[in-house]
C-alpha cells in the first residue's frame, strides 16, 4: 500500500498517543520521541499531536518552544551541546569550543551542510566537578580537552562510516 | 464535611495537578465553612478558600491588579497585587492566595508599595510606545497603574525602538506585541474561555512572547475573530481593525450616499464610553449623533433581524417538513443559527462536517447590506455604486464577515465597513458631540420600524426567543401571550452556558398566507414536541457539538442558537472595555427593557418586513430572490493549516 510521509507520521503519532495516554500529560513524551526519530518536530506533526491529545496546536508549539531540547533549530544527526556555565568555563570550555568549530567548520548554533553535526550551547548539566562537560545526543562526556574532541568526533564519524561500509557490503553481495 | 477527590475546575491543568477543593456541603455556617481574615487590622469573615483579593474587596480595600480578570482563571503572573501575609517569608499575590486559615494581611506597607512600584517600573521598561499614540489612551490598565503609583521617570529605562512587527494580517484583530505586558489574559481567554486556541506564550523567560501557531500571521491561523481577547487586554497590544478613516472619507465625499445600520447591542453599551453606567441604552440619542456626524440615512439592524427570523424560521419549517413528511434522510437537523460570524467561522474550522446544519440565511448585517444596495437603491433611484453601507456592530468578527468573498450578492460589496461600538464612540467624540446630552430622534424610513424581537438578538437566547414567538404564532395560530406571559419566553433567557427547552405543539392553526406556497397544512406538526437549545461562547458551543457528535440529547434538537461570544452580542469583541459578568447582565437588562417597550414585538408583524415581501421579495420567504440575496454558503476550513 502506498503511504505518504504524512500518513506514516500521523500513524506513528497515533500509536505513541495510545502508548502514553490520550491526554495532555502525554505531550512531552510524544514530542520527545518524535524529536528523537525525526530530529525535528514540524508544523504538521505538532498539529497531529494536538489533534490526538485534544489540545490546540499553539499549545504544542508553546511547549516545544519552551524546551531547548525539543524545539531547537538544530537537527544534525549528532547534536553536540557544550556546557557554557561558570565552572566549565573556568576549566577551558573556550578551547574545546574553538577546537570543535575548527574541526567541523561551523559555528555554535549551526548545523553542518551534510546534516551530520549540530553545535549548541547548554547550561549546566550537573557535571560541574568534571568540566568541561559536553553532551553528544544523550551521551555525556566529561573532562573534555581539545584532543578528546577530535577523538569524540572521529567516533561519531566512524559510526557513519561503518554504516556506509555495511551498506556497501550488502550491495556487493 | 468530607473532602471530595477533585472537582472539575475547568482548569487546563491535568487532573493530577489540579488543586484539591474541599466540598463544603454543610454550608458556610458550619465549623470550618468560613474563616476570619484580618486585612489591615480590619476583620472580615469569608468562605474558606476565598482569595485575599476578594476578601479585601468585600471590605472596600482595593488591591491593584493587572493579570486578574473576573471572567478568567487565576494566573498570578503580573505580581502587581502583592501583599504582606504574616508568617510568609515573601510577598504573596493576593489574586492567587486562598484564605484557608485565619491570617493577617497588610495591603499597603512600605515594602508592598515599593514592590508594586518596582513591578510597574519593570513592566514599563519593556513596554514600547507612547500613550498619546495609542488607542487605549485613558482606558489602559498599565497607564492607570503608573499613574496610581506615581511613576514619574523610567527607573529601568524605556524601549526606544519596537521589537516586533505589528500583525495587521487579520480583517478583525491587530496584534502589537510591543505593548504586551505578558499578563496572559488573551491566552486564557482564547484557550479557556473560548476554547479556540489561537494564541499562547512561546519561548522562555525574558524571551517569551505571545504568539500564534509557529508565529504565523493572525490572518492565516485558526482564529474566529471574536475579539474577546481585545476586550480583556489591559493595554493596547490587541485592538480591532479600525476603519473610521475610510468611513469619514466616505462621509466627506459629497458623491457618496452613506448609510449606517445600528445593532441593538452597541446602543445598549455605547453610553459606557461616555461615562454612563452599563445598561443605559442611547438608541435615539445615537440617531441624532449619527445625523450630526454626517451619515445620510440611519437604519435599524432590527429590521433585518426580523427578516432573518422570517427566513431562518421558514428554512426550519421547510427542513422539518422535508424530514418528517417527506422522510428525506438527507435533511440536516438540528438547524444551527448563523447570525454570529464568530460562531460560523468556529464551525467552519472545527466542525466543518456540520456545515449543512447551519442555516443558509445570512446574518442581519449582511442581509441589510444586500437589501440596501438592491431594494433601497432601486426604490430611491440611487446608483448602488455610490452607496456606502456602514454597520455599527458590537463585534469584531463582523469586520471579517463583510469582507468574505461570498458577500457580494447585490453585485457590490454588500457591507462596506463594520464599525465597533468603541470606534463609533471615538467618531462621535471626534465630532465634538456629547452623546448622552443629545436630543432623541427616530430612525429613517423605510427600514425604521423594528420589533422587540429584533432588539433581543443582542442577548444570548434572543434569537431563539424571537424565532419561537414567530413560529408558535404561525403554527398554532394562537397568540404567544396565551402561552408565555407578555410574550417573554423566560426559559431561553439568562446566562446559563447551555439552555435546553422543549415545547409541545398541542394545537395547530391554519397556514398563514406568507407560507401557503410551501406547506399545505400543519397537521404533521400536531402532537410533536419542538426541542430547542441555546449556547453562548464557543466553549459552550463545543460542549453541544461534542454531544451532537456522540448522539446525545442535543442531536435530537430541531433548532439550536449559537453565539460566539459569552453573553451573546452584548459581550461582543467590539463592545466597550472593560467587560465582566455584571456589566454584561446590565446590558442584557437594557435590551430586554427596550424589547418590552416596543408595541410590536414579533418579527412577522413588522409592517416594513411585510412590505418588502409584497414589493420586492415577491416569491416569499426562502423563494428564489431571497435565496439569491439573503442566503449564503459556507466554506469548510478545517483546523489544519499549512
Amino acid at each position: 500500500m502506498l503511504m505518504t510521509d504524512r500518513e506514516r507520521l500521523a500513524g506513528e503519532i497515533k500509536a505513541l498517543a495510545e502508548k502514553h495516554g490520550n491526554c495532555r500529560t502525554a505531550l512531552i513524551p510524544i514530542v520527545q520521541e518524535i524529536k528523537q526519530k525525526y530530529r525535528k518536530v514540524d508544523d504538521f506533526a505538532m498539529q497531529v499531536i494536538a489533534d490526538q491529545l485534544g489540545i490546540h496546536p499553539v499549545e504544542v508549539y508553546s511547549v516545544v518552544s519552551f524546551y531547548a531540547f525539543l524545539g531547537s533549530a538544530a537537527h544534525g544527526k549528532y547534536i553536540i551541546r557544550l556546557c557554557r556555565t561558570i565552572s566549565c568555563d573556568m576549566q577551558g570550555k573556550e578551547r574545546v569550543m574553538r577546537q570543535m568549530e575548527n574541526d567541523l567548520g561551523i559555528r555554535f548554533g549551526e548545523t553542518t551542510a551534510d546534516g551530520k553535526f549540530s553545535l549548541e550551547w547548554a547550561n549546566c548539566m550537573g557535571m560541574c566537578d568534571q568540566g568541561p562537560a559536553m553532551l553528544v545526543n544523550e551521551k555525556v562526556y566529561t573532562h573534555v580537552t581539545p584532543e578528546k574532541v577530535h577523538e569524540i568526533l572521529e567516533e561519531c564519524r566512524r559510526s557513519f562510516g561503518v554504516h556506509a561500509t555495511e551498506q556497501k557490503e550488502v550491495y556487493l553481495v | 464535611m468530607s473532602p471530595t477527590p477533585i472537582q472539575e475546575t475547568g482548569s487546563r491543568a491535568p487532573k493530577s495537578q489540579q488543586s484539591l477543593t474541599i466540598a463544603r456541603s454543610a454550608g458556610d455556617e458550619a465549623i470550618g465553612g468560613t474563616v476570619t481574615a484580618s486585612i489591615n487590622g480590619q476583620e472580615v469573615k469569608v468562605p474558606l478558600g476565598t482569595t485575599i483579593l476578594a476578601a479585601a474587596e468585600k471590605i472596600g480595600v482595593r488591591i491593584p491588579t493587572l493579570c486578574h480578570h473576573p471572567d478568567l482563571c487565576v494566573a498570578g503572573v503580573c505580581r502587581v497585587c502583592v501583599v504582606e501575609v504574616e508568617g510568609q517569608r515573601t510577598l504573596q499575590a493576593a489574586c492567587a492566595f486562598p484564605i484557608t486559615s485565619p491570617i493577617k494581611v497588610l495591603t499597603h506597607t512600605r515594602k508592598v508599595r515599593q514592590s508594586r512600584r518596582h513591578v510597574i517600573d519593570l513592566l514599563l521598561s519593556e513596554h514600547y510606545g507612547e500613550c498619546y499614540a495609542c488607542g487605549r489612551n485613558n482606558n489602559c490598565e498599565l497607564q492607570g497603574l503608573a499613574k496610581e503609583y506615581g511613576v514619574d521617570f523610567f527607573r529601568f529605562g524605556h524601549p526606544s525602538k519596537p521589537k516586533y512587527e505589528i500583525d495587521r494580517s487579520s480583517y478583525s484583530v491587530i496584534r502589537d506585541n510591543d505593548k504586551c505586558v505578558l499578563c496572559r489574559r488573551c491566552v486564557r481567554t482564547c484557550i479557556d474561555l473560548q476554547e479556540v486556541g489561537t494564541i499562547e506564550v512561546a519561548g522562555r523567560s525574558d524571551k517569551s512572547y505571545i504568539t500564534t501557531f509557529k508565529d504565523k500571521p493572525l490572518g492565516d491561523v485558526v482564529c474566529i475573530n471574536c475579539g474577546q481577547c481585545i476586550n480583556r487586554c489591559p493595554t493596547g497590544a490587541l485592538r480591532a481593525n479600525d476603519p473610521t478613516d475610510e468611513v469619514w472619507a466616505a462621509i466627506d465625499d459629497p458623491k457618496k450616499h452613506v448609510v449606517i445600520q445600528t445593532a441593538p447591542s452597541p446602543r445598549a453599551a455605547i453610553g459606557e464610553c461616555f461615562g454612563l453606567e452599563p445598561g443605559a441604552p442611547l438608541t435615539y440619542e445615537l440617531n441624532t449623533a449619527l445625523r450630526m456626524c454626517g451619515f445620510d440615512r440611519i437604519f435599524d439592524t432590527n429590521f433585518t433581524a426580523d427578516l432573518t427570523i422570517i427566513e431562518e424560521g421558514t428554512e426550519l419549517i421547510l427542513r422539518l417538513y422535508k424530514a418528517l413528511v417527506g422522510k428525506d434522510a438527507n435533511i440536516a437537523l438540528p438547524q444551527f443559527t448563523s447570525c454570529s460570524p464568530g460562531w460560523v467561522k468556529y464551525l467552519e474550522h472545527f466542525y466543518a462536517e456540520y456545515i449543512p446544519n447551519l442555516s443558509s440565511a445570512k446574518s442581519p448585517q449582511q442581509m441589510f447590506g444586500a437589501v440596501i444596495k438592491t431594494y433601497y437603491a432601486e426604490k430611491h433611484g440611487i446608483d448602488p455604486k455610490d452607496i456606502i453601507t456602514v454597520a455599527l456592530m458590537p463585534c469584531s468578527a463582523k469586520k471579517f464577515e463583510c469582507n468574505r468573498s461570498e458577500m457580494d450578492d447585490s453585485g457590490y460589496k454588500d457591507v462596506d465597513y463594520g464599525l465597533t461600538t468603541r470606534e463609533l464612540a471615538k467618531m462621535i467624540s471626534e465630532a465634538g458631540l456629547e452623546l448622552p446630552k443629545l436630543p432623541k430622534s427616530d430612525f429613517d424610513a423605510p427600514f425604521g420600524t423594528a420589533t422587540g424581537s429584533g432588539v433581543i438578538f443582542g442577548a444570548t437566547g434572543g434569537v431563539m426567543e424571537a424565532a419561537l414567538r414567530t413560529v408558535i404564532e404561525l403554527v398554532t395560530g394562537t397568540k404567544v401571550e396565551s402561552l408565555f406571559e407578555k410574550a417573554n419566553i423566560i426559559p431561553v433567557r439568562g446566562f446559563e452556558g447551555v439552555k435546553y427547552v422543549e415545547l409541545p405543539i398541542n394545537e395547530v392553526g391554519p397556514v398563514p398566507d406568507i407560507l401557503k406556497h410551501l406547506v399545505p397544512d400543519w397537521n404533521w406538526l400536531k402532537g410533536a414536541t419542538l426541542k430547542v437549545a441555546v449556547a453562548h461562547g464557543t466553549a459552550n458551543a463545543k460542549k453541544v457539538m461534542e454531544d451532537i457528535k456522540a448522539g446525545g440529547k442535543f442531536s435530537e434538537c430541531h433548532f439550536i442558537e449559537f453565539m460566539g461570544c459569552p453573553g451573546g452580542c452584548i459581550g461582543g469583541g467590539g463592545q466597550p472595555i472593560p467587560t465582566s459578568p455584571e456589566i454584561r447582565s446590565a446590558r442584557a437588562k437594557a435590551i430586554y427593557a427596550e424589547d418590552a417597550a416596543y408595541e410590536v414585538r414579533k418579527s412577522h408583524e413588522n409592517p416594513d418586513v411585510l412590505t418588502i415581501y409584497n414589493e420586492f421579495l415577491t416569491d416569499g420567504p426562502c423563494g428564489h430572490k431571497s435565496h439569491k440575496l439573503l442566503h449564503t454558503h459556507y466554506v469548510p476550513r478545517g483546523k489544519y493549516i499549512e
